[in-house]
This record gives C-alpha cells, sequence and structure tokens, in this order.
C-alpha cells in the first residue's frame, strides 16, 4: 500500500512543541500542589512535588538499572533454539 | 430455575455443539453462550448448590456470594469479548478450547469445595494448552508443553496439600486456609504458580506470547485471575504476601523495559499488576480486599484491551517486535486509539479504570503504615506507566516509522477493542457500578482533588522522564534479543546439568567397565596358564621342599614360644 500522505507529527517541531508542552502541564500541577490541600497518611508525600519527582526519578533509575540490566540478561534471539 | 445446575456448563457443554455449527449459525451461538450464562449468574440467588455426595464428602458445584460472582461476571464479559475478537477465525479447536477454558474458570470460582477446585484447575490448565499449540509452530509446541507441565504441577500441589488439610480439619471446604499447616503451604504454592509469584512466574512470559494472536487474549483473563480469586479466598491477610506481592510488582518492570516482544513486555507487565493484588490480599482489610478483587476486574479488561490491540498488530503486520515496528498510527488509527486507551487504564489515568481500582490498594498500604510497600507500589506505578502506557503504544504506533502500510484491523477485533475500551472507560467514570458488586461494602472516594493532582503529577513526569531519555539518547533502543529469566533453570541448566551427570556416569561406567574386565581376564588367563604342563597349579613338587618347610614353621614356631 502507498501512502504518501503527510502527517502533523512527522514534523519533528511539532513533536518538540508537543514536549515543551508537556513540561508545561508538569510544572502546572506542581504548582497547583502548592493550592491544594491533601490528606496523606505518609509524611514524605505531603510535601509539595513529591509525586512530580517521585516518577520523573523512578523512571530514569528504572531504565538506567534496567539498561545495566542487558549485559547481564541480554541473548542473540535464537538462544535457546541452538 | 434451579441454581443447581453449574454455570460452568453451559459454557463446556454448551463448547461440545460448536462443530456441529456452520458459518453465521455458529458465530450466533458462540455469541450467545457468554451471554446465556450471563443472564444466569444475575438470577442466581446467594447459597451453596448443587451439592453432590461423593465418598462420604459433600462436594459443592455452586457457591454463590459476592466474591464468586464478581469473578463470574467479569469471567463471561471476557468469554464475550474474546468470541467476538476470534469470529474471523475459522479454527474448530479454537473456538471449542476457549469455550471449555472459560468454562473451567468459571467453575473453579464456583467450586465451594477443594475436589471441584482442584478438577477445575487442572481442566483449564490442559484447555487452554491448545490455544498456545494452535499456533502449529516448533516453538509454540515446546512452549505449550513447558506451560502444560509447569500448570499441572500447580496442580500437584493444590491436590496435596488439599488432602493434607483434609486430613487435618475433616473438611473439604475451600474457604479461609492459611499457611500455619503443611497443606495449606503445599496449596499455596499451587495457587502461587497461577498467581506467577516471583520464581515460579515465567510460565506466563514464556507461553504467552506463543499463543495464536486471539489467543492470547483468552489466556490473559483466566488462568492468573483465577489464582487471585483463590488466592483471596483462601489467603487473605497473609501477611507473607504482602512481600511477595511488593518483589512481584517491581521486578518485572525492569525486564519489561528491555523486552522487545511487545507481547511479552505486557506479560511482564502482568506480572507486575498482580502484584499489586497480592499486596492487597496480603493486607487483607476491606479495603485491601475490595481493591485487590476490582483491580482484578479492571484488569481483566484492559488488559485484554491491550493483548487485543497487539493481536490486530501481529495479525496484519505478521510481528510484534518493538525493533520492526514503528508508525503504525498511519494505517490502523483505531487500533491506536483503543490500544491508547488501554494504556491510559493500566497506567491509571483518572477517567480510566486503573485509577479507581488500583489506588484502594495504595490506600490500604499508606492506611497500614507499609511504608517499603508503599513506595515500591508507588515506583511501580510509576514504571507501569513507563513500559506498558508509553512503550507499548510508542513502538507499535509512533517512534520511527518503519515503513509498514497495511490495513486496519477487521471489524470484529474492532468491535471487541471498542466494547473493552468503553468498559474501562465506563469504570472509571462511573466507579459505583463496579464498587457496588464489591465483596464488602465501601464508601472509598477515588476522585478527591489531591489524589487527581498526585496522581498526574506523578503519570506526567514519568512521560517526562521517558521524554528526556528518547531525547538525549539514553533510552535504550529496541534490539532483536531474548533476556534470560528463571525459565533459564529449566531450559538450559537442568538440561546441560542432566547430560553432564549422563556424561560422567557414562564415563566412569567405562572406566570401571574397562578396569573390571581387564582384571578379570587376567585372573583367567594367569588361571589358564597355571593350568597347563609346568603351570604352578599343576607342578609335581619333591618331598624334600615340604620337609623344609616344616622345619622352619617348627622353628618359627620355637622363635615365637621362647620370645614370649
Amino acid at each position: 500500500m502507498k501512502d504518501d500522505r503527510s502527517y502533523w507529527l512527522d514534523r519533528s517541531e511539532n513533536v518538540t512543541m508537543l514536549y515543551r508542552g508537556l513540561w508545561l502541564i508538569g510544572v502546572a500541577l506542581v504548582a497547583l500542589d502548592l493550592f491544594v490541600s491533601r490528606h496523606e497518611s505518609i509524611d514524605a508525600a505531603s510535601v509539595t512535588g513529591f509525586y512530580a519527582g517521585y516518577g520523573f526519578f523512578a523512571c530514569v533509575i528504572l531504565v538506567l538499572v534496567a539498561k545495566q540490566l542487558r549485559r547481564v540478561l541480554m541473548r542473540p534471539e535464537d538462544y535457546y533454539e541452538r | 430455575m434451579s441454581a443447581d445446575f453449574p454455570v460452568a456448563l453451559i459454557l463446556i457443554l454448551g463448547a461440545l455443539a460448536v462443530p456441529l455449527l456452520r458459518g453465521s449459525v455458529r458465530a450466533v451461538y458462540l455469541l450467545l453462550l457468554p451471554v446465556a450464562a450471563f443472564a444466569w449468574l444475575l438470577a442466581a440467588p446467594h447459597g451453596a448448590f448443587g451439592q453432590v455426595q461423593l465418598l462420604g464428602q459433600t462436594l459443592v458445584l455452586m457457591r454463590v456470594d459476592r466474591l464468586s460472582l464478581l469473578f463470574g461476571y467479569v469471567f463471561l464479559i471476557a468469554t464475550l469479548l474474546s468470541v467476538i475478537y476470534a469470529l474471523h477465525v475459522k479454527d474448530t479447536m479454537q473456538q471449542v478450547a476457549s469455550l471449555v477454558y472459560a468454562g473451567c474458570a468459571i467453575g473453579a470460582v464456583f467450586a465451594g469445595d477443594l475436589i471441584t477446585l482442584f478438577i477445575y484447575w487442572e481442566l483449564t490448565a490442559v484447555s487452554s494448552v491448545l490455544l498456545i499449540w494452535a499456533s502449529r509452530s516448533n516453538s509454540a509446541s515446546r512452549a505449550g508443553t513447558r506451560y502444560l507441565v509447569v500448570q499441572l504441577l500447580s496442580g500437584m500441589f493444590l491436590l496435596a496439600g488439599g488432602l493434607l488439610h483434609w486430613r487435618a480439619t475433616g473438611s473439604l471446604a475451600f474457604g479461609p486456609i492459611g499457611i500455619d499447616s503443611l497443606g495449606g503451604a503445599l496449596m499455596l504454592i499451587g495457587i502461587g504458580v497461577k498467581c506467577a509469584f516471583p520464581l515460579l512466574h515465567n510460565w506466563l512470559q514464556d507461553a504467552y506470547p506463543e499463543a495464536t494472536p486471539t489467543g492470547t487474549v483468552v489466556l490473559s483473563a483466566f488462568t492468573t485471575k483465577l489464582g487471585i480469586y483463590a488466592l483471596a479466598r483462601a489467603y487473605p491477610g497473609t501477611e507473607m504476601l504482602i512481600w511477595i506481592g511488593t518483589l512481584m510488582a517491581a521486578f518485572p518492570i525492569f525486564y519489561a523495559v528491555i523486552e522487545n516482544d511487545l507481547r511479552r513486555v505486557l506479560a511482564y507487565s502482568m506480572n507486575n499488576q498482580l502484584g499489586f493484588m497480592v499486596v492487597g490480599v496480603g493486607i487483607g482489610t476491606e479495603l485491601a480486599i475490595n481493591g485487590a478483587v476490582a483491580h482484578a476486574f479492571a484488569d481483566i479488561l484492559f488488559k485484554a484491551l491491550l493483548f487485543m490491540s497487539m493481536g490486530a498488530v501481529l495479525l496484519r503486520t505478521g510481528t510484534v517486535k518493538g525493533s520492526e515496528l514503528g508508525g503504525l498510527y498511519k494505517s490502523m488509527p483505531w487500533t491506536t486509539g483503543f490500544c491508547i486507551v488501554g494504556a491510559a487504564s493500566i497506567s491509571a489515568f483518572p477517567l480510566f479504570s486503573g485509577f479507581v481500582t488500583k489506588s484502594m490498594i495504595m490506600s490500604a498500604a499508606a492506611d497500614g503504615g507499609l511504608l517499603t510497600t508503599w513506595l515500591v507500589l508507588l515506583f511501580a506505578s510509576a514504571g507501569v506507566f513507563h513500559h506498558a502506557g508509553i512503550k507499548i503504544p510508542y513502538f507499535a504506533f509512533f517512534s520511527h516509522d518503519a515503513g509498514i502500510r497495511c490495513n486496519e484491523a477487521p471489524r470484529n477485533m474492532l468491535a471487541a477493542m471498542a466494547v473493552a475500551a468503553a468498559l474501562c472507560i465506563g469504570i472509571g467514570v462511573y466507579p459505583g457500578a463496579l464498587y457496588a458488586i464489591l465483596p464488602y461494602a465501601t464508601s472509598y472516594e477515588p476522585y478527591t482533588t489531591g489524589h487527581v493532582v498526585t496522581q498526574l503529577q506523578l503519570l506526567v513526569f514519568s512521560a517526562l522522564a521517558f521524554a528526556v531519555l528518547m531525547r538525549t539518547g539514553i533510552y535504550p533502543p529496541e534490539l532483536r534479543s531474548v533476556n534470560l529469566d528463571s525459565d533459564w533453570f529449566y531450559r538450559v541448566a537442568a538440561p546441560a546439568s542432566a547430560r553432564l551427570c549422563s556424561r560422567a556416569i557414562a564415563a566412569l561406567q567405562h572406566a570401571g567397565g574397562s578396569l573390571v574386565d581387564g582384571l578379570t581376564r587376567r585372573i583367567i588367563e594367569r588361571a589358564q596358564h597355571e593350568r597347563k604342563p609346568q603351570g604352578w597349579l599343576v607342578r609335581s613338587r619333591p618331598t624334600g621342599s615340604m620337609t623344609l618347610w616344616v622345619m622352619i614353621m617348627l622353628l618359627g614356631y620355637l622363635v615365637l614360644y621362647y620370645s614370649s
């Protein structure tokens, strides 16, 4: 099937715009946190922006650790077939 | 209407007629079976029905209460979805196997005693393996066999534990059991296999990606959730489960990040979601048990939806490997949209099903002061968005355009995905309907401003982490590969050590054999030699030599006598 249409997401400046928009939303959510009174059973969680920081660093650590795990765990695709 | 008739038989016996029907009649019949069974359940009164006397024991085929009903409902919804999704498949074996498998899972859910449970438990294993073998490839055949062995072993543990429990208590009833007795511990291992406890988990990642595109959808709904049901029934409040579940929620996400086969990524994320449910059962409070079973309900739907979207990709492109896909949103926009709904649901976005179910477990953990568990579950929540919420749609449908242009999924597949997506959103928007059928009455309120804001923070910043890592090139690329997991022990280490042992034994036999052979031969040769003329045995000796030896003996005697 031939597809010569151009798509909005094919343009890298649009992707960059989405990326910046996501940062804006993130910053807005942390700012919103200042005005919301939360009732947390866990003390640490009541710090402003706790969830934002935790989510960001959890994912960075997750990916960095997983990347190192590849050195130990990764095998060729036909590993079990040989 | 008699409540004594086991609802499972509507599907199991109904499946037997499938081969007799053709064309659209068969399609309508397949659709009607789960609908009829659902209607049957709606009309069923609470209580213990279908009681059968066997060997002095009372078997209960239909134990109807809030817990079994909830799983019965969702199993039947999943059955209907999978029937719609597979309507284009012209494989009678798969159609029959799916219905029998679903029926057996439902039978197990309504089983009020251990014998009935065991029988249905093993039947789910035998009927479901056909969906893996239906791929009709060598690797599927081997994976199916491994799956079957593991599943049947799970049943053996259940049987052994159940019999010990019966001898200890004199009761076959399937209720709260606990791990204080050997029987209870053995049963927990059997149930743990189905729940995919750590180190007992790998049958899931091994077998599910090998099944047919439609088969995996069926498989994803029943076996593991049957495990969760049994756990909630027999081991509520068992503290050990909190730690097992915490571990389960965390470790699979590392694998999911580096896994290339997107259906295997989903299998890992399944493990991670089961971890949340196991924690909920382990905490055992009303809120936690409600959370565990509600999350099982939601998970069946969004996981089915995700597997359906990947099945559609597999059907149209012939692969679900992240390294080969990308840009499919251009060819399959509807599938992309449904996949994103599933991804949003599993990631617990507000207004989607995961948000209103998973948060009950998180709240129960926080209320119980379980700080470590809560932090790990929060990590797992961020991680699940990362690998299932973003990775699955991103690498399949967006990412770099792999140049694949194909047709959109068949209409029946789209219809099944649409219904599943509608249910995921429906539960998220109107959680009251699901909360009303939970085992315990609840006043839990998921939509507080604080909860929505914090959850959105967690998700948006997880997405930002993904975007930053992608744009900086740190994110590991999808590579054609397999990653070692616990199945390595039985697929590589065990056969290798068996080969080593048998080689060592053969060498020993050989060495020992030649040693014994050589010795025997030499003795025989020597004996033959000594029997010949001039041989030592047949030689005649002079009398004088004998007198000499007698003298020597006497002398020796004298010396000994006087020296003492």
